[in-house]
């Protein structure tokens, strides 16, 4: 019984972790193939926090079952990882935009032109009055 | 079963650190290379952790912490970086 119990832990650790550098592949794939700054920061912040997310909870179980160690520094690692990525993207994708990298060719809409090319008129318009 | 589970792990890892490391040379501008480098920090935290499981010890378990703050704040000066052309600055001209 315990030897069941042993073997199915071990591989269901292995597997969340293989899941998680699957998915890590998955976001290194879409980096290489997306067509465009924005697109590929999707691919990176999303799937890359999910990829993580499993290999660093199948770490924690690794260790919680074999040493019955719970690790608070791989459950901070986690909240990090989730609290920083969204943020890291999100400037980045701003830096961006800000520096004027092109869209991809077919991109349907830019809601945010109108609105930072009003915003600039605006300014230049004060420049001009005063 | 789970130590060559784990070496697929940590092949595959390396292989998407490759692909990123692609992008980091290719990329046509620069945000794609900041995107990339990022994507290959939050990588390196997943290789540690496998790494950390394959020697069975809990000592590397700090070094994830470490990268993942190095990491965020290397973006986030990039981010600074390209966009205002300096990581500090007088925040009265905004």
């Amino acid at each position: 019984m315990k030897e069941i119990v042993s073997s199915t832990a071990e591989t269901g650790i292995g597997l969340l972790v293989l899941l998680g550098a699957l998915l890590s592949a998955l976001s290194a794939f879409g980096l290489l193939r997306l067509p465009d700054v924005y697109l590929r920061a999707h691919a990176a912040t999303k799937s890359m926090t999910l990829g993580v997310f499993c290999v660093l909870s199948g770490a924690f179980f690794f260790f919680w079952y074999f040493d019955n160690y719970i690790s608070a520094r791989l459950l901070l690692g986690i909240l990090f990882v989730f609290i920083t990525a969204p943020v890291a993207g999100h400037l980045n994708g701003r830096a961006a935009y800000r520096t004027d990298v092109p869209l991809w060719e077919q991109s349907v809409q830019d809601e945010l032109e109108p609105l930072l090319k009003g915003k600039k008129m605006n300014h230049e318009a004060k420049d001009m009055m005063e | 079963m789970l130590s060559s589970l784990l070496f697929i792990s940590l092949l595959i890892l390396s292989l998407a650190i490759l692909a990123c490391l692609y992008r980091v040379l290719r990329g046509p501008s620069m945000a794609d290379r900041i995107t990339a480098l990022d994507t290959i920090g939050i990588n390196v935290i997943a290789i540690v952790a496998v790494l950390s499981m394959m020697l069975k010890t809990q000592a590397y378990l700090d070094i994830i912490l470490l990268i993942g703050i190095l990491a965020f704040l290397s973006t986030v000066a990039f981010a600074r970086y390209i966009e205002r052309g300096a990581v500090f600055k007088n925040e009265g001209d905004r």
